[in-house]
């Protein structure tokens, strides 16, 4: 072993002289996909709205103004906190959460199975778990629609079983966005706890027992701490798209479900559109993000270090 | 010997339509240094895990000072056990890992720090505790297994290749000390291992095991100088078998006749004459000695320089090979290639077992 230190060591020193040619691509795709639109939006939420959609090239604090404040209909009062907006983000966030909620308390089971299956049949319910992600999410969504509308088969099997004597009235609904939300994005909770499991070493889970744990004991003080990474990443792939989400609550939801998602799409669909609001709400939306993300990292350096 | 703690009674292990334990029955005595030993696939981990209660037996009885432990859980059983990888919970520091067990048994934070620390004292790791097992190099790691298992002070230790992932030195310095805390902490060591050697020098007593039956439970040297069957003469150590026709048996004496003419009387277990049996002739029992005085005449083949030792290949008449360990002294001589030389049989270099 200590014969090859050295010849170890040589090579990661030239991979590590190479790793700045390495990473080139890397930078060339974060800047021109990610850097200059996200670039681009800022400056848009800066500039002021042209009515038939597109900007003006022209300073303005408008969007972020028409967010946060409310001035009267004709713009002449003093202003007052507007919560048209606020209330749309609250409402996205506490859905999002939920659905990341539902995703978590299905998908880490669905995890566990997968993952203690053998090999083969591992692969075998992974395919059937990504396999309706194969199909567009536009179409899944109002297949969704299709199957919980009151005339739809969820509700034709309920009557018929007598379960119910009317329709549910799901669609329109706050639950069935989530239901939406939570079919979307399971996947992306489910994928990364799988991992997480897969590694998982279950000698940890028998030292565990061995040490007088029992099996909730066991699962609270042993697996889930091990596999956190898993679930904090399943959490934050599902709740960040869910907050950005404008097909499921466009399809499922009524006007009372309206989310972020669809305020952005609306402003930059069509003629009624708005631009830099669009752009000021999606900067907003994004800094949220940021701030969650952030602190998560905070925590988990404050952990490290303890 | 003292009182026992274990008694394992006709245990029989199934795996679907294989049988890795057959009617296993072993008692294990109070303070006693017990090793299992076999190769790879014996059994002896499936009954350590079978002890600790990680495998449902599929019959028998396990009883722990007279109490059948069988039908309990894992966590019900005073029993620890240190993993053959450690399994140490990575997030968890140094400390909290050896406290883990106590705080399950309802120690106060207190009491159980109290003892944590005294048992990593034990294993000398006293000045991390605050470290992470990640943090730290496989002997240290194997360390905090020792002295998280012994934390509760379990009527039974068990350790499944404790050694086996440490380099030869650390292994050969970890042995020594193994058995010194068994001795301070009087606690009964189920030791798993393949290793021969470790099994020779830390043990009270083997069982040597294979193909999951128990082959023969004795002390070291036991097993060694009067191994029960070909099996144990053959993994034990390092010897001669050689197919040889039985002349006679009575009292645990067995006359046989030698390749080349000439008899010898030689220990056996075996308590009745069969037509043919097998002769253990130990490598290093076996001397040089000229043609008239020699029990054994052989032609010498080849010989391998091993330092401490030489090993000299010879040829019986037959044909068949067999292997003379000889203390590298100044003094030794060693036979030319293809002549002719006298063996001499020391006392405890033959012993016939059964074909």
């Amino acid at each position: 072993m200590a014969a090859m230190a050295p010849g170890g060591a040589s090579s990661s020193e030239i991979y590590k002289g190479n790793a700045s040619r390495l990473l080139l691509p890397t930078w060339v795709v974060i800047g021109v996909f990610l850097l200059v639109p996200v670039a681009l939006m800022a400056t848009y939420s800066f500039l002021t709205k042209e009515f038939r959609g597109g900007v003006i090239w022209e300073f303005s604090l408008a969007a972020y103004d028409q967010f946060f404040l409310d001035r009267g209909l004709f713009g002449d009062e003093p202003p007052k906190i507007e919560w048209t907006y606020i209330t749309i983000f609250w409402r996205s966030i506490w859905q999002a959460g939920l659905a990341t909620i539902l995703c978590l308390l299905i998908g880490f089971p669905t995890a566990w199975f997968i993952a203690t299956r053998d090999a083969r049949m591992r692969t075998v319910w992974l395919l059937v778990v990504t396999v309706p992600y194969w199909v567009n999410l536009l179409i899944r969504t109002v297949s969704m629609k299709f199957l919980i509308r009151d005339e739809g088969p969820l509700n034709a099997m309920l009557l018929w079983s007598g379960l119910i004597d009317q329709p549910l009235g799901l669609i329109n609904t706050n639950l069935a966005v989530q239901l939406g939300l939570f079919y979307s994005y399971l996947p992306f909770m489910v994928l990364p706890i799988y991992a997480a499991v897969e590694r998982y070493d279950f000698a940890l889970s028998e030292a565990a027992a061995d040490l007088y744990a029992g099996r909730w004991t066991t699962l609270r003080l042993v697996i889930l701490p091990v596999v956190k990474p898993g679930i904090i990443a399943g959490c934050i792939l599902v709740f960040v798209p869910s907050l950005g989400a404008f097909l499921a609550p466009d399809l499922l939801g009524g006007a009372k479900s309206f989310m972020i998602g669809s305020l952005i799409e609306e402003q930059f669909k069509g003629a009624a559109g708005n631009w830099p609001f669009g752009a000021a709400a999606a900067m907003i939306l994004m800094t949220i993000v940021m701030i969650v993300l952030l602190v998560y990292a905070r925590s988990q350096t404050r952990e490290a270090k303890a | 010997m003292t009182g026992t703690v274990i008694n394992i009674d006709r245990v029989v292990k199934r795996f679907g339509t294989f049988t890795a334990l057959h009617e296993v029955s072993l008692d294990i005595a109070e303070n006693e240094f017990f090793t299992l030993l076999g190769p790879s696939g014996c059994g002896k981990t499936t009954l350590l895990r079978c002890i600790a209660g990680f495998e449902p037996v599929s019959g028998g009885q396990i009883r722990l000072h007279g109490e059948d432990i069988a039908p309990l859980p894992p966590f019900k059983r005073p029993v620890n056990t240190v993993f053959q990888h450690y399994a140490l919970f990575p997030h968890m520091t140094v400390l909290e890992n050896v406290m883990f067990g106590l705080q399950r048994l309802g120690w106060s934070v207190v009491d159980a720090e109290g003892r944590a620390k005294q048992a990593l004292e034990l294993v000398h790791l006293s000045q991390f505790l605050k470290r992470r097992p990640g943090q730290l190099s496989g002997g240290q790691q194997q360390r905090v297994a020792l002295a998280r298992a012994l934390a509760p002070e379990p009527k039974v230790l068990l350790l499944d290749e404790p050694l086996s992932a440490l380099d030869l030195k650390l292994r050969q310095a970890v042995r020594m000390e193994l058995k010194q805390i068994q001795r301070e902490t009087g606690i009964a060591f189920v030791f798993v291992t393949h290793d021969q050697e470790e099994a020779l020098t830390m043990s009270d007593r083997i069982a040597v095991m294979s193909d999951g039956h128990v082959q023969q439970i004795g002390a070291p040297r036991e097993i060694y100088e009067a191994p029960a069957n070909r099996f144990v003469a053959d993994f034990i150590g390092e010897t001669n078998l050689i197919e040889v026709p039985v002349l006679g048996i009575s009292d645990g004496m067995a006359e046989v006749s030698l390749p080349g003419g000439g008899t010898l009387r030689c220990p056996t277990p075996l308590s009745r004459a069969v037509g043919q049996g097998i002769l253990s002739l130990r490598p290093e029992r076996i001397d040089l000695c000229p043609a008239s005085e020699a029990d054994l005449t052989v032609i010498a083949t080849d010989q391998v320089y091993l330092g401490t030792d030489i090993q000299l290949k010879a040829q019986l008449e037959g044909g068949q090979e067999m292997t003379i360990r000889l203390q590298n002294a100044e003094a030794t001589r060693l036979p030319e290639r293809g002549t002719q030389v006298g063996l001499r049989l020391e006392a405890g270099a033959a012993r016939l077992l059964s074909a």
